[in-house]
């Protein structure tokens, strides 16, 4: 008795927002995708020496966490916090909240690493004697470094009271949160959700993909026959998702369809046939009520990597051809982890609601083994339907399909 | 109102060793000598991966594996959840050593180790399952939560669904940040109901905090509910050991309440 994959309500993006490496908020997202100018940059995050570019969030050093909310102060909560104050969400979710209760909308955030930061700090400073870890540090862990920090931080920010969870699926985080809370108003258990994820630049991420040799030494060239890595970023983005028949009307953007699978095959390499991605992004369609051929732009996971790239065509190619334009946006904003998934369905959203498809930046040539249609440079014209992939590690793989109603 | 069905269940904690002598216990029928857990088997797990995977990942395959060969289902046909805290902690631990030193040579393995979904990633491997998989946390509510997350896809996509709940003891010093002294692993396969069933409960969410979520709990065993987060599941594992016919609530985030009304449990 395997999932029976049914076609879903289409649910709207009623607000949503983005700050990434380009700028905060999706003004400044948007003119740096039009104007192609990528937010990475040499890597200078704190002492680390590794050769390679960062998509780094400026000013979050500028700032902390103050009254209430201080026991939450690191980094990833300081991105966090600057992702509410963009483009009126806060306004948004008040007004969601008069509609429906505080207690009916639930709050699903994505991550990867939360604020671990904090506690690879505090085992620097660690007792060389006893090692105990500071004084500073000890009631902090819950606030930060617990997977569900950002859930609590979002939900105590935002003064919401329904259900509350953080996902955390490596890179597939902040894409999945769609597909929970789905679920969670389709079972009825509330009418509403903000939907998000945020990640931060850490030792652990920076150093680990170091180790796995999958960092690129320069700016990540996505589907370029010389690409040779990925270049980490970070980036913080929510939506307010609410049913269709309850608010909205014709040219809003609506999650139409999602998808959900796994590998099955390796933690850290993808299926070499891509038959777990190709199986997310049937699930999407039928969801979506959408054929093939429907899709007009597929915004790839496209993390610059030799086998992500290479797989993904494969899937991609496999289900579509060579008919819709397809382009990854790492480029602009380095691979932002578990805010990966938010990250590229705001952007989606951006191109739906301003009739555009962004080229891949930083592919000189697309390799001549990928069949399907890479897009190099920027097109404009009416998009009406989106395709976002996102595969992670454990073999974790989601697919989005968004579109205007 | 949803109706969910329950159909195995595998229990791995001090004095808790499987499902069979677990539920004797909670069913006070046995007495509860909460020895150290033996390294679970995990015989699921293919060998190479077995000797890169963390105690958590065997504690929860372990886990998972009981239920599922409880179910009588195919692991390749039901979707996943699991529900931890912290996650990898004792890899947290041995990361940050490394990256607290000067040449931080984190290993390839002990990075991908620290995902919040290794348990998901491993049985999957193990398993050569492509459904859909998703690892959470909602801190000491994340078996609630977890819950919540597998009744919905349950009830959404008509399927089996496997949860699996776990924290292990947190090594030192992190647990002078995150006490918890004791490992605990669950696993629950739910399932839309059938005639044969042999436990059903139905699931609500309801405003208002849970003032005494205890009282189902042996005295006894309050102590293990309140160290470890997963073990917020021992009411809901002890009313089925009883043989049911009892309602359970769970608090979820002091604001609403997850409330089971489990009919006859044969389990």
């Amino acid at each position: 008795m395997p999932p029976s994959i049914q076609p879903m309500a289409p649910l709207l993006l009623s607000a949503y927002t983005l700050v990434t490496a380009n700028g905060r908020g999706v003004g400044p997202v948007l003119e740096a995708l039009r104007t192609r100018r990528s937010g990475l940059t040499p890597c200078d995050f704190e002492d680390v020496t590794l050769k390679t570019y960062i998509g780094r969030v400026a000013g979050l050093e500028e700032f902390s966490l103050d009254h209430d909310l201080a026991p939450f102060d690191c980094r990833n909560n300081r991105l966090a916090w600057l992702g509410l104050q963009q483009d009126g969400f806060m306004v948004a979710v008040a007004e969601a909240k008069q509609r429906y209760g505080a207690h009916r909308i639930a709050v699903v955030m994505g991550t990867s690493t939360s604020g671990i930061l904090e506690t690879e700090h505090a085992y620097r400073v660690r007792d060389p004697l006893t090692d105990e870890l500071p004084e500073w540090y000890r009631p902090r862990y819950r606030y930060t470094h617990n997977m569900f920090s950002l859930g609590y931080f979002v939900r105590t920010c935002l003064g919401l009271k329904g259900p509350a969870l953080v996902i955390s699926t490596a890179c597939s985080s902040s894409a999945k949160v769609f597909a929970t809370a789905a679920r969670l108003m389709q079972t009825g258990l509330c009418d509403a959700a903000i939907v998000g994820g945020v990640d931060s630049l850490c030792l652990t991420t920076l150093y680990g993909f170091s180790a796995l040799q999958l960092l690129s030494t320069g700016p990540c060239r996505p589907c370029d026959e010389d690409r040779d890595g990925l270049s980490l970023g970070e980036a913080a983005g929510y939506a307010l998702l609410e049913a269709s028949d309850k608010v909205g009307g014709r040219g809003t953007v609506a999650l139409l369809g999602y998808g959900e699978s796994t590998d099955g095959y390796h933690m850290s390499h993808p299926h070499p046939e891509g038959v777990g991605a190709m199986r997310a992004i049937k699930d999407s369609l039928i969801r979506a009520r959408l054929r093939p051929e429907q899709v007009e732009y597929v915004n790839l996971h496209g993390t610059a990597t030799v086998a992500n790239d290479s797989v993904e065509d494969k899937a991609v190619y496999g289900l579509f051809g060579a008919r819709p334009a397809c382009s990854s946006t790492k480029g602009w904003t380095g691979h932002t982890l578990g805010a990966a998934g938010i990250t590229e369905a705001v952007i989606s959203a951006l191109c739906l609601t301003h009739g555009f498809m962004p080229g891949t930046l930083n592919c000189r040539r697309v390799d001549g083994s990928l069949k399907s249609r890479i897009l190099r440079e920027n097109q404009t014209g009416s998009v009406s339907c989106v395709l976002s992939n996102i595969f992670g590690f454990g073999g974790n793989n989601c697919s989005l399909v968004l579109g205007k109603l | 109102m949803i109706e969910i069905a329950i159909r195995g269940v595998g229990l791995l904690a001090p004095g808790l060793i499987g499902w069979d002598a677990g539920r004797a216990v909670l069913a006070g029928l046995s007495p509860f000598r909460p020895d150290a857990v033996p390294d679970p088997d995990a015989m699921i797990l293919p060998p190479n991966e077995r000797r890169r995977s963390s105690d958590c990942v065997r504690w929860a395959v372990q886990v998972a594996q009981e239920a599922m060969t409880q179910s009588g289902l195919d692991p390749r046909d039901v979707p996943t959840v699991f529900a931890s805290s912290g996650g990898e902690m004792g890899v947290f631990d041995k990361l940050c050593r490394t990256l607290a030193m000067p040449e931080r040579a984190v290993s390839p393995t002990l990075f991908h180790q620290s995902v919040h979904n290794a348990a998901a990633g491993y049985w999957g491997i193990a398993t050569a399952g492509q459904q859909s998989s998703t690892a959470l946390s909602c801190y000491d509510d994340s078996f609630a939560a977890g819950l919540l997350e597998a009744v919905t896809l349950v009830q959404v996509e008509r399927c089996p669904v496997l949860l699996v709940a776990y924290d292990l003891a947190v090594p030192s010093p992190l647990s002078q940040a995150r006490p918890i002294t004791t490992g605990f692993a669950v696993a629950i396969v739910l399932a839309p109901p059938a005639d044969h069933s042999s436990a059903v409960m139905r699931v609500r969410l309801e405003e208002g905090d849970v003032v005494s979520a205890c009282g189902l709990v042996a005295p006894v065993l309050e102590g293990v509910r309140q160290d470890n987060p997963a073990a917020r599941s021992l009411p809901l594992l002890s009313a089925i050991a009883a043989g049911g016919g009892q309602t359970v609530k769970l608090g979820l985030l002091e604001s609403q309440q997850l409330i089971m009304e489990l009919g006859p449990c044969r389990l």
